[in-house]
């Protein structure tokens, strides 16, 4: 009986994950295109609990779902970016990327579905994702790529903020005006 | 119990909408989601294959790989603002030429 509820929150949140994914490519808006995102990263948290994941799946609604999502709807905005129009290189792209991405899909399927492929069963709650038991591993095992990701963040932020910055713009237009 | 098959195709549909998406969108953002949406994919697979090995170094490889689409995301789209600022438009074939 939970084996089969199990798979039913499975199916469900996969199918509000790959809708979500379509409609992500369907709309031409960004803001939709957006949106959809968030659904589907909203759902995928869903999964990550199902698979036991629980401090994993609180990281993703916050950090993916809340933080990133975040940044991309402010710029949007910023930017007032409006519906994507059709070029002849937009075309090419269709004709030439649909069929190769189906074939790879389709490849990746049968692959996995395939009966000769081993994969098991994964149980509910099997794994023990408790933030206790990932802290441990986190601040032993890989404490030095811990703390080399601070290093990048740092990097990352403030080359964003020379990037974004309109100091730069402003000093060469005036040096234009000068010379 | 749900086959770790299921959990893998659904990763594999993930990353392959992202790939699809890189490919035919226009939109310079939309395209920046799309890559998103691929990172999201193999998390996924990363913590399917942390509960079917019972290893959770998989897990604490989801924390590193959401560290990376963080900084990813801010330097990409400080990038995008910049791109806006000179050139006036977020369509990707009308942006051809690194300088102006």
């Amino acid at each position: 009986m939970q084996t089969m509820f199990h798979l039913i929150l499975f199916l469900f949140f996969g199918a509000i994950c790959v809708a979500g994914a379509i409609n992500l490519l369907v709309q031409s808006h960004p803001i939709n295109s957006a949106l959809s995102l968030i659904a589907v990263m909203a759902s995928l948290a869903a999964e990550y609990l199902l698979l036991g994941a629980e401090f994993v799946a609180a990281v993703q609604v916050i950090v993916y779902a809340g933080a990133i999502m975040v940044l991309f709807l402010i710029t949007i905005m910023l930017l007032n970016a409006g519906a994507e129009e059709r070029t002849k290189g937009s075309q090419v792209a269709i004709l030439l990327g649909i069929p190769g991405v189906l074939i790879g899909g389709v490849l990746v399927a049968w692959t996995l579905l395939s009966p000769y492929s081993t994969t098991q069963s994964v149980a509910i709650g099997a794994l023990w994702g408790d933030p206790k038991s990932i802290a441990r591993l986190l601040f032993h095992d890989f404490l030095l790529p811990f703390e080399v990701t601070s290093v990048l963040i740092l990097i990352a932020i403030m080359g964003a903020v020379v990037l974004a910055s309109r100091q730069r713009a402003v000093a060469s237009a005036a040096r234009k005006d000068a010379g | 119990m749900v086959p770790l098959s299921y959990y893998l195709l659904l990763s594999g549909i993930l990353f392959v909408c992202g790939v699809l998406g890189f490919l035919i969108k226009r939109n310079i953002i939309t395209i920046f989601m799309s890559i998103e949406l691929m990172l999201n994919g193999v998390n996924l697979s990363f913590v399917a294959f942390a509960a079917h090995w019972h290893a959770l170094s998989g897990q604490v490889f989801v924390f590193f790989v959401m560290v990376v689409a963080a900084a990813e995301a801010a330097v990409g789209l400080a990038i995008i603002i910049a791109v806006y600022r000179t050139r006036e438009t977020l369509n990707v074939d009308q942006v051809n030429l690194l300088k102006l």
